[in-house]
């Protein structure tokens, strides 16, 4: 095997495929693909229901299917893949130190890096929930793999905690393999997952989403036996009077996802505490010159085909700096106002030109509001919503012209409309 | 008589409100597309879903699959029967009729490359 | 028929195992639960006290301070991680201040050395987040951080690659002493016979005596519960930090653990029964005192939470003796803390004294004490790395990404002694699953390899013995 490439994706799910793919197109043609299981696709192989692709093909794919496309794409331009492949080291030069069974452990000096090693879930142990440690608590993750990928059920009667998408996909799957699930709890007042999927896993089978609620106690020695929730006040503490039990023998956690940034850091990468992913440009590009990051590494997406959005422009730049080398940049800095919880990129190289799209997050629901960005006490874009939730990821677009006129800070924030 | 419907024909959701007299549909409004004014006529009268389950392979790995169209709600546990009861010989590849009919002219596919 | 039983497969009774096969003694170990380490050997802090706390001359006192000692030579050749971080007793005012110049004589008594009063401005150096109310502390640079379960888990498979027999799920219901032996039954009806019988059982060491008719031992549960945050925290701390003892006991302690983690607890409740459930109260306690003792604790890498079961006794302190009713019994009971670090010096006492004054102890010169760690390779050179995958590629497989542990080691774990029969068992052995994902990447997979290695399906798998079997059932 080659130790030398233009250059070497981390990842081999929907980031990365799709950014080795705008790379090649964009001129680069030398690039290596590490994935650490055993085929390309990442965690879309076990998302075996559908909706997949709608903003990008216009149909509706399950996620094998999408996946298969960009596969497909990267077999046709014959790029190299390394399957089977963990990552051991990054460093701030771009040496990739990696291991496998075939070739042990070695190091492979890339030009550029893209970073696309996705998000891992949060655990039951992350938020302290009390009670006991039995068998049959899983992430809704975990328990997909079990189902979708292994073909066994890990449990019959089933609690859920967090409203987040795959616990709601995984309400649905559970129930159609032959388990019962008893209700599905969040503690914040709305659901983080899309509304779809609370008609479509939940109302069709008649499960019940208990809002503000969280589940206070888990009981059972050896395996779950039940559990205990309660009622959440507005600072998300449980409220004494207000327990229900569940008998139950399962329960599953879907209560975020966190990005696996253990490389970036390692990398000496600077990370923000807010998206917990890198701080980039426009480009994707971070504070490490020809280090590109996009997908779920960077920011947690609602939608894969917004990350396939992302990750070819990190692919595109990746591929750009190859060929010409690291930019002198003329940065602005995108900063979070009133209301916004983050905001990527979080710098603007206004040399780059272009127009530039914002992504980010509101910090509740808010009903009949504007979100603007300003710079210099301007505003230079804006837009009203009649609804806003955290759970959805929201967008402004700066206009190349619009850019040019600025030099100040740029912030986001949002107002309710009087 | 009006009923309020959450759509589910992409991550949208729009809300959509069908006015109905006994079977028949008077108005429908909030749908953001013509997919989801579809979408809203089925769900009144006969709802409809794509189920997505996996089966079998002969040597027991999972192939994931879907129905082709929409089938109906009502019937949806008894589709799962039916793919459970499916076994299928490798290789597999996307697109595969796996069932054919399996429920009101839908077939059962392949939603994943098996080797 | 044995020579010696020890009932317990905790620190105390793996060590005291060890000890035993450095002499030809037949010897085995009996444990209840599905593995070894499952009791109070599993949940505590992993402490290696100095020794300034205990009463001087108590036997709490003594093996405290030879045991620490000892700490160095027993996990350097079981392979244990082992450093001595050096502990910090914290002052909060002026009175505590004065207790620490007490605990300061107190611990010279015991034996203790190197032990200084430092100031305020000397704490701030040593831990940079430590509050600022803090006034000064207690230095012990003797005390040190060692993982329980590990030196357990590493103390049994030695002893059994030097012979000694493990049965597990063995759970003592009867036992009888006859002219020449003990005849011990379990649950299952197993009966196995020895001439000595060793009572390690930890929390059941009351009811072990009281089989055995000896109705003078007295143990109750303390339950302790704990938090535990991730690596990328690892260095918010360096020494462990106590509070000033009060009448109430110790209070709960910020650390390092051996595995670069932070670890905060212990609460203190009192049980009529055993039980290791985590309550809102107790976490939400511990999160308080963490916050009292250092600026700005990063719960937010929070990890898990536990609960673990210290065994102690009605006289205060630990019970080293021969049964003054039933010969031939030797009690290890009511070892709570130090016990830990007392262990490998009260198991030199109890084979070395009271196993000896009872058989001829012949020294084994087959013995050897030395063991290979369960989980190694992330530390090897990358020269030694590709020598062993070139031997066994299950090493160049990562399997759980979290703590980068490879296939080869979790085979080894599985197939090595004490054998891991389950998840946990392996998780103990290997840290696979010990992460910041907490198995939820790499269980399905280590399932898969236990079942395999095992002869058994996936469904028989199981989290931690019998009843915890992971999955419910095929879908197709």
């Amino acid at each position: 095997m080659k130790k030398n490439y233009d250059i070497v994706i981390i990842g081999g799910g929907p980031a990365g495929l799709a950014a080795a793919v705008a790379a090649y197109d964009n001129g680069v043609k030398d690039i290596l693909i590490l994935e650490r299981e055993e085929r390309l696709g990442g965690i879309l192989n076990q998302c075996i229901h559908n909706g997949f692709g709608l903003t990008r093909f216009k149909e509706s794919l399950s996620g094998p299917e999408y996946a298969a496309r960009f596969i497909d794409e990267v077999q046709k331009r014959q790029i190299e893949v390394c399957t089977q492949t963990t990552v051991l080291a990054l460093s701030k030069e771009k040496q990739v130190t990696v291991i496998n069974s075939a070739q042990g452990v070695f190091t492979v000096q890339a030009k550029s890096v893209v970073l696309a090693m996705g998000c891992r879930e949060r655990s039951r142990g992350a938020l302290n929930v009390a009670g006991s440690r039995p068998a049959g608590i899983y992430s809704a993750g975990t328990a997909q793999k079990y189902v979708n990928i292994k073909g066994y059920l890990p449990g019959k009667r089933v609690v859920i905690l967090g409203s987040g998408d795959i616990g709601l996909i995984m309400a649905r799957r559970m129930t159609l393999e032959g388990a019962k699930v008893l209700a599905v709890c969040e503690i914040m007042p709305y659901s983080s997952g899309l509304k779809r999927n609370i008609a479509q896993c939940l109302d069709d089978f008649g499960i019940p989403l208990y809002l503000s609620h969280t589940i206070t106690k888990i009981e059972g020695e050896k395996r779950v036996t039940g559990v205990v929730v309660s009622k959440v006040d507005e600072n998300k503490r449980p409220i004494a009077g207000t327990e229900m039990h569940f008998d139950c023998d399962t329960v599953l956690f879907s209560v975020g996802l966190i990005p696996e940034n253990e490389l970036t850091k390692m990398a000496g990468i600077e990370l923000s505490p807010k998206t917990r992913g890198a701080v980039v440009y426009q480009n994707r590009e971070t504070d490490t010159d020809g280090v590109f990051a996009c997908g779920n590494v960077l920011q947690v997406h609602d939608l894969v085909d917004f990350v396939s959005e992302e990750a070819e422009i990190a692919g595109k730049a990746a591929a750009q700096y190859v060929l010409n080398g690291a930019k002198v940049r003329e940065e602005i800095s995108v900063n979070t106002g009133n209301n916004i919880s983050y905001v990527l990129p979080q710098k603007i190289d206004r040399n780059a030109g272009g127009q530039v799209k914002l992504f980010f997050r509101v910090t509740n629901t808010f009903k009949n509001c504007t979100i603007t960005a300003t710079s210099g006490g301007e505003v230079i874009a804006k837009r009203k919503k009649r609804i806003a939730v955290p759970g959805e990821m929201e967008t402004l677009l700066l206009t190349e012209k619009t850019l040019a006129g600025i030099n100040d800070e740029i912030v986001v924030s949002l107002e309710v409309d009087e | 008589m009006k009923k309020t419907l959450t759509c589910i024909e992409c991550p949208l959701g729009c809300e959509i409100e069908v006015t109905m007299n006994g079977d028949e549909i008077v108005s429908i409004v909030g749908n953001g597309c013509l997919r989801g004014k579809a979408y809203a006529e089925n769900e009144v009268t006969c709802p409809k879903r794509v189920v997505t389950s996996t089966v079998r392979a002969e040597n027991g790995a999972l192939v994931p699959v879907k129905t082709d169209a929409p089938v109906k709600k009502s019937e949806m546990f008894e589709i799962m029967q039916k793919i459970n009861a499916v076994k299928v010989k490798l290789p597999v590849k996307i697109g595969d009729i796996l069932l054919e009919n399996i429920s009101d002219g839908a077939n059962l596919i392949a939603t994943g490359n098996e080797e | 028929m044995f020579d010696v039983i020890v009932i317990g497969g905790g620190v105390v009774g793996g060590l005291i195992l060890r000890e035993l096969t450095k002499y030809h003694l037949n010897v085995c170990l009996l444990e209840k639960a599905s593995d070894v380490s499952m009791g109070a050997s599993k949940a505590n802090s992993g402490i290696v006290h100095a020794g300034f706390d205990a009463t001087p001359n108590s036997n709490k006192a003594k093996f405290n301070v030879l045991g620490n000692e000892m700490m160095e030579k027993v996990t350097g050749e079981l392979g244990v991680k082992f450093r001595r971080n050096g502990s910090l007793v914290v002052a909060f005012s002026a009175e505590e201040i004065e207790t620490l110049k007490e605990l300061k004589a107190r611990g010279e008594q015991n034996g203790v050395s190197g032990l200084e009063i430092i100031s305020q401005e000397r704490l701030r150096e040593m831990e940079k987040n430590i509050s600022d109310e803090a006034l000064g502390a207690l230095y012990a640079p003797t005390g040190g951080i060692v993982c329980p379960y590990e030196l357990t888990i590493a103390a049994i498979g030695n002893a059994m690659d030097n012979g000694a027999k493990l049965e597990t799920e063995f759970e003592v219901v009867k036992i009888v002493k006859n002219e020449e032996c003990f005849v011990l039954s379990s649950s299952k009806g197993k009966t196995i016979e020895g001439k000595i019988v060793i009572n390690a059982a930890g929390l059941q060491s009351g009811k072990i005596a009281a089989l055995a008719g000896d109705s003078g031992i007295e143990i109750k549960g303390r339950k302790g519960e704990y938090i535990l945050l991730d690596r990328e925290s690892g260095d918010f701390v360096s020494h462990t930090l106590f509070f000033t003892p009060t009448k109430l006991g110790k209070g709960i302690l910020v650390t390092q653990t051996e595995d670069g983690n932070i670890l905060l607890g212990p609460t203190a409740e009192e049980l009529e029964n055993a039980g290791t459930d985590t309550s809102a109260q107790g976490l939400a306690f511990v999160i308080e005192k963490a916050r009292k003792m250092c600026k700005n604790p990063p719960l937010f890498n929070t990890i898990t939470s536990f609960a673990g079961v210290r065994a102690y006794s009605s006289k205060g302190d630990f019970i080293i003796e021969e049964s003054k009713t039933v010969k031939g019994l030797i009690h290890c009971a009511g070892i709570e803390s130090p016990g830990l670090t007392a262990a490998p010096a009260i198991a030199k006492f109890v084979v070395e004294t009271l196993v000896g004054g009872s058989l001829r102890l012949i020294k084994n010169e087959n013995f050897n004490g030395a063991r290979t760690p369960d989980y190694f390779f992330k530390n090897l050179s990358t020269e030694e790395k590709n020598a062993i995958i070139a031997r066994d590629p299950s090493y160049g497989k990562i399997v759980c990404r979290c703590e980068q542990i490879t296939e080869g080691e979790i085979l080894r774990a599985i197939r090595a002694n004490p054998p891991a029969r389950d998840i946990d068992g392996v998780k103990r052995r290997t840290r696979s699953g010990m992460g910041r994902c907490q198995g939820g990447f790499c269980q399905p997979y280590i399932a898969e390899l236990i079942a395999k290695e095992r002869g058994v399906s996936l469904e028989q798998v199981t989290k931690c013995g019998d009843g915890s079997e992971l999955i419910m059932g095929v879908t197709k």
